[in-house]
C-alpha cells in the first residue's frame, strides 16, 4: 500500500491518562516544535485558500462559483462521484465478503492487488486508459469505427476516477469484516436466515461504520482527483472539466481569485471529510471495542 | 434415534480432525462430547449442525439423512462457545431473530412472536432484560440469551459448544445445575462439547470421550469413570498415579508393587503400565506386602479429603487421597515414611498408550 | 485452522465479481504498460530512459521525494510522539488535521503552496528577502512533497507509540536508566520498523505525485520537471512510446517500493507480536 494509511486507531481520542515522563520544559518545547511544523505546512495553507478566495469580496466569490463553466464543473464532479463511489461500494462489499469470510489460496495476493492503485502515480492511472481507449490505443480503432468516445470524454474521466478511488472502501471493509468473525453469520444461518437476510440483518449492521468510513474517503478522492483525470479529460471547458481541472484552468489564466473560490469549495469538502472521518473513527473504535467485549471470556 | 453419526471423517489440510467416528444419541438424551483440545469434538458438533461438511460419512437427524441438508434447514439449535449474539440487536430481538427470518408463509404474527419470546426469556429467567443489548449483560446472562435464541426456532436437537467455557467457576456451577434442570423439563435431544471432565460427568446422561479424532469410549458417567476402556480415558478423567512395569502369568509387576491382573492371564509376558487414582491408594505404618515405602513430601489437610504427596526411594511421586476418617486414624506427619499399598489398580498393556 | 466456510453462502458470486471488477478496472489497464514497453523494443526503450531530460526528471522526482521523506521522518516522529503522549488544548483538532493532505485535492494544495511561496506570497516574500527562492525551484518541489507525505509517518507511528508499554519504560527506570537512555535505547529502536515503513510510504507517494507539484515546480526542463509531468508532456506531443516508457520505469520503482513496504509491515507485525 503506497498511497494512504488506514486509521483504525482506538486510543488517541481517550488517551491523555498516561503518566508523563518528560520534564515540562522538554514537553512544551517538543509540542512547540511539532505545532510550528504543522502550522507551517497545514494550517497556513488552509487559511490561505479561504483568504485568497474572498480577496475580492463576497460578491466576486459568488460570481466565480456561479460562472456557467464553474457550475458545469461542479455538476460533472458530482456526476462522476455518483458513479464511481457506488461502483466501488459494490466492489468493496463483494470483495470484503469473499476475502474476510472465507479462506482460499491466493488470498494475500488478492489483498495486495486491491491496493495496487495506491502504488500507481495518478498520471499513470490516466495514461493506462489512454493506452487502452485512445485513438492509437488497443481498442482505439474499434471505438473510432463505432463512433464511441471514451478517452478525452466523460467515460474516461469516470474510469480513471474509479481506478484511483478503487481500494478505499474494500480496504476499510475487509479488516472490519474480519474482526467481526463468522460466528454471528453462522448463528443466523442455523436460525434459518437466508444468505441475503444474513447479510442485511447481521453483517451490514456490524460493518456500517467501516463502510461509511470507506465511502467518505472514496468520495473525497473521487471528487478531488486531479492527475489521472487531467490526462484523460481533454480539458473541454464546460464539457469535460471537473472542479480540480477548472481550478487549474482558472489559475493558469491568472484568474487567481476565481481559482481559489472554486478551490475553497474543494477545501471545504476536505474539512467535512476530516470531521466525518474523526467522528466515524470514534464510532468504529467503539463498535470494535464492543465486539471485543462481547466476545471475550468474561464472568457474570 | 435423535442423532446418528456414521463413519464420519474430516481432515483440515494435513490435520486429521475426525477419523471414522460413529455414535448416536437417543431422543431426549443429554450427551457430552469430552476430550482435550484438538480431539475433534467441536468439529464433530459443527458437522452435526451442518456448519462444517464431513469428508466422508453420514449424519442422521431424527432418522432422516441430513448429510447434505443446509445448516438453516436442519432444525438444530446451536449455542456457540462465545455465544455469537447479534451485537446490534436487543436481547428480545436476538431471541426473535429465528422467527423473523422465516419465509413469509411460515412467519408467525407479531403477537405470536412477542408471546413466544417472552415465554422463552421467562424460561431462561431473563424476561426483565429484553431491552438490553448483549454488551450490557454478564457472561452468564449472555449464555442464557444464546440458549433462548437457539430454542426459539423449536429445534429437534440442541447443540452446545463449550457452553460454560467462558464463564468463571462459580457461575459455571450454577448454570450447570440450571441447565440440567432445564433439560429434565424440556427433554430435548442435546449434545454439548466440553474439555472439563467434571462438567461432563456431572451433567450428561452419557459421555463420549474423544482423542485425536477418534472415540475412545462412550457410556454412562459411572461406566467411563469406574471402568475406563483405555489408558487415555483413565488418565483424562482425573488425576492418576502411573506405575511402569510388566505383566507375566496373570500378575502385574509394577516396580516394587505386585498385583493380580487376571485379564492379561493368557497374554505373553510384556511391558505394561498400572494406573491408580489417588483415592485408590492406602497408607499404613507396617509392611503388609505388595506395596512400597515412601516419604511424605507434602500434606494438605484443608479440604474434604486430605491430599498426601509422597516420594519413594527412586524419586517417584505418588499422590494419595485419604478420607477424613482414615486421616484421623493414621494422623501422618510431613516427612514421615509410610507404606503405600494399592486398593485398586488398572493395568494396560504398553501399546495402549494414553 | 483453514476452512472454506460452506455455511455462509455467496463465495462464488462475490469472488467472481471481485476478480472480474479487479481485472477490468485495475489489472487489464495496468498490463498495457509492460506490454507496450516490450513491443517497442529494447533500443527505443533504452534510448528514452537514457535521454538526459528523462534522467534529470527521474533524479528530481527521486531526490526531492527522498529529502521530503527524510523531513517527514524527523518531524513525523516528533508529531506522533507529541500527539500520543502529551495532552494539550486542541490536540484532537490537530490530530484530525493531520489527514488534510489526504483529503485536500492535490490541485488545491498545488495552487495554494505556489501562491504561499511565490516571491510576493505570505511566506515567499520574507524568504525572498533572505535570498531564498522556493516557488519554481527544486526546493519548491520538495516543499510540496513534504506536504503530501506528511500524514504517512505520523499515522504509521501513532498506533505503535500507543502500543508502547509504559511498564517497559518503568522497568528501565527501575533498572537505573535515565530518560535519555530510555529514549535512545528503548523507544527509538522499538519505533524503528514502523518509522522505516512510514518513511517508505511517504517516499512512494511522493515519487508519483503530480497535482501538488506541477504548479510550484515551474516545469523547466532539466531543472524542475518531475517525471510524472514529463509523461504528460510526451503525451501532449503524441509521443505515446516515450510516455509509456517513462511511466513503466516509474511503475517499476513504485512496485519495488510496494513490495518493500509489504515486507516491512510484515516485519513490523512480527516484531510487535513479541
Amino acid at each position: 500500500m503506497a498511497g494512504y494509511v488506514s486509521a483504525h486507531r482506538q486510543g488517541s481520542a481517550t488517551l491523555p491518562r498516561r503518566r508523563l515522563t518528560e520534564p515540562a520544559l522538554v514537553r512544551w518545547t517538543l509540542i512547540g516544535i511539532a505545532l510550528a511544523f504543522l502550522a507551517l505546512f497545514l494550517a497556513v495553507p488552509l487559511v490561505m485558500v479561504f483568504s485568497e478566495a474572498f480577496a475580492k469580496g463576497v460578491d466576486a466569490y459568488w460570481a466565480a462559483l456561479e460562472d456557467p463553466d464553474a457550475l458545469s464543473a461542479i455538476r460533472l464532479t458530482l456526476f462522476v462521484a455518483a458513479i464511481a463511489v457506488p461502483s466501488n461500494l459494490i466492489f468493496g462489499i463483494s470483495a470484503g465478503w469473499a476475502i474476510a469470510k472465507f479462506r482460499f489460496p491466493g488470498r494475500n495476493l488478492l489483498i495486495t492487488l486491491i491496493d495496487l492503485p495506491f502504488a500507481v502515480s495518478p498520471v499513470i492511472s490516466g495514461l493506462v486508459f489512454v493506452l487502452l481507449f485512445g485513438r492509437r490505443g488497443w481498442f482505439g480503432p474499434w471505438l473510432f469505427d463505432h463512433d464511441i468516445k471514451i478517452v478525452f470524454a466523460v467515460p474516461g474521466i469516470v474510469l480513471a476516477t474509479i481506478f484511483v478511488s478503487f481500494p478505499f472502501i474494500a480496504r476499510e471493509i475487509i479488516p472490519v469484516m474480519e474482526a467481526s468473525g463468522t460466528e454471528e453469520e453462522e448463528a443466523a444461518r442455523v436460525l434459518g436466515a437466508s444468505g441475503l437476510q444474513t447479510f442485511f440483518r447481521v453483517t451490514l449492521p456490524n460493518i456500517k461504520w467501516g463502510l461509511l468510513y470507506g465511502v467518505i474517503l472514496c468520495n473525497a478522492r473521487a471528487m478531488g482527483e486531479f492527475g489521472a483525470v487531467s490526462v484523460v479529460s481533454g480539458h473541454v471547458r464546460g464539457r469535460t472539466n471537473t472542479m480540480p481541472l477548472h481550478v487549474e484552468i482558472l489559475y493558469n489564466e491568472y484568474n487567481f481569485q476565481a481559482a481559489f473560490a472554486v478551490a475553497s469549495v474543494l477545501a471545504l469538502l476536505a474539512l467535512v471529510t476530516l470531521v466525518a472521518k474523526a467522528v466515524i473513527e470514534r464510532r468504529l473504535a467503539r463498535s470494535l471495542a464492543a465486539h471485543d467485549e462481547t466476545a471475550a471470556p468474561e464472568s457474570a | 434415534m435423535g442423532i446418528e453419526v456414521r463413519h464420519v471423517s474430516k481432515t483440515f489440510g494435513q490435520f486429521r480432525s475426525l477419523d471414522d467416528v460413529s455414535f448416536s444419541v437417543a431422543s431426549g438424551e443429554l450427551v457430552a462430547l469430552l476430550g482435550p483440545s484438538g480431539s475433534g469434538k467441536t468439529t464433530l458438533l459443527r458437522i452435526i449442525a451442518g456448519l462444517e461438511q464431513a469428508d466422508a460419512g453420514t449424519v442422521l437427524l431424527e432418522d432422516s439423512d441430513a448429510t447434505h441438508v443446509n445448516a438453516r434447514d436442519r432444525g438444530v439449535g446451536f449455542v456457540f462457545q462465545h455465544y455469537a449474539l447479534f451485537r446490534h440487536l436487543t436481547v428480545f430481538e436476538n431471541v426473535a431473530f429465528g422467527l423473523r427470518v422465516r419465509p413469509r408463509g411460515r412467519r408467525p404474527t407479531e403477537a405470536v412472536i412477542q408471546e413466544k419470546v417472552h415465554k422463552l426469556l421467562a424460561l431462561v429467567q431473563l424476561d426483565y432484560l429484553g431491552k438490553r443489548y448483549p454488551r450490557q449483560l454478564s457472561g452468564g446472562q449472555r449464555q442464557r440469551v444464546a440458549l433462548a435464541r437457539a430454542l426459539a426456532v423449536e429445534p429437534n436437537v440442541l447443540l452446545l459448544d463449550e457452553p460454560f467455557g467462558a464463564l468463571d467457576a462459580k457461575v459455571r456451577q450454577e448454570l450447570r445445575r440450571w441447565l440440567r434442570r432445564l433439560h429434565e423439563d424440556i427433554r430435548l435431544t442435546s449434545v454439548f462439547v466440553t474439555h472439563d471432565q467434571e462438567e461432563a460427568l456431572e451433567l450428561a446422561d452419557r459421555v463420549v470421550i474423544m482423542n485425536q479424532g477418534r472415540i475412545e469410549q462412550q457410556g454412562s458417567p459411572e461406566e467411563v469413570f469406574e471402568r475406563p476402556a483405555t489408558a487415555f480415558v483413565m488418565n483424562f478423567l482425573g488425576s492418576v498415579n502411573i506405575f511402569h512395569g510388566r505383566v507375566e502369568d496373570g500378575r502385574a509387576f509394577l516396580g516394587p508393587l505386585a498385583v493380580d491382573s487376571p485379564e492379561h492371564a493368557g497374554q505373553p509376558p510384556q511391558p505394561a503400565t498400572g494406573y491408580a487414582r489417588p483415592h485408590e491408594l492406602d497408607l499404613g505404618r507396617a509392611d503388609t506386602g505388595g506395596g512400597l515405602w515412601a516419604r511424605i513430601t507434602d500434606l494438605n489437610t484443608t479440604g474434604a479429603v486430605v491430599k498426601v504427596e509422597l516420594t519413594d526411594d527412586e524419586g517417584r511421586l505418588i499422590q494419595v487421597q485419604l478420607g477424613r476418617d482414615a486421616y484421623t486414624e493414621l494422623l501422618p506427619t510431613a516427612g514421615e515414611r509410610l507404606y503405600v499399598t494399592l486398593k485398586r489398580v488398572r493395568v494396560f498393556l504398553k501399546d495402549e498408550k494414553p | 485452522m483453514s476452512k472454506s466456510n460452506r455455511v455462509l453462502p455467496g463465495f462464488r458470486i462475490t469472488m467472481a465479481f471481485t476478480l472480474l471488477y479487479l481485472g477490468l478496472i485495475v489489472i487489464v489497464p495496468l498490463t498495457t504498460l509492460p506490454v507496450e514497453s516490450i513491443t517497442m523494443g529494447w533500443t527505443a526503450f533504452h534510448r528514452t530512459l537514457t535521454d538526459p531530460r528523462v534522467v534529470a526528471s527521474y533524479k528530481l522526482s527521486l531526490g526531492a521525494s527522498f529529502v521530503a521523506a527524510i523531513v517527514n521522518g524527523v518531524f513525523g516522529v516528533l508529531v506522533a510522539w507529541v500527539l500520543v503522549r502529551y495532552p494539550f488544548p486542541g490536540r484532537r483538532v490537530i490530530d484530525a488535521l493531520i489527514d488534510l493532505p489526504f483529503a485536500l485535492p492535490t490541485a488545491v494544495a498545488g495552487i495554494t503552496l505556489t501562491t504561499l511561496y511565490a516571491p510576493n506570497g505570505w511566506l515567499g516574500a520574507p524568504l525572498a528577502r533572505h535570498g531564498l527562492k522556493v516557488s519554481f525551484t527544486p526546493l519548491g518541489v520538495t516543499v510540496a512533497l513534504i506536504f503530501i507525505g506528511l500524514p504517512f509517518v505520523v499515522r504509521t507511528l501513532q498506533p505503535v507509540i500507543e502500543e508502547l508499554d509504559l511498564q517497559v519504560e518503568e522497568a528501565a527506570t527501575s533498572l537505573g536508566a535515565n530518560r535519555w537512555h530510555i529514549t535512545t535505547r528503548i523507544i527509538l529502536p522499538y519505533l524503528y520498523p514502523a518509522w522505516i515503513t512510514g518513511f517508505a510510504l511517504s517516499f512512494a507517494r511522493a515519487v508519483g505525485e503530480y497535482g501538488s507539484v506541477v504548479f510550484i515546480s515551474g516545469n523547466m526542463p532539466m531543472r524542475t520537471e518531475i517525471a510524472p509531468l514529463l509523461i504528460i508532456t510526451k503525451l501532449l506531443q503524441y509521443d505515446y512510446a516515450g510516455a509509456t516508457t517513462i511511466a513503466f520505469g516509474l511503475l517499476v520503482i513504485s512496485f519495488v517500493l510496494l513490495l518493500a513496504i509489504n515486507g516491512l509491515q510484515h516485519w513490523t507485525g512480527r516484531r510487535l507480536a513479541h
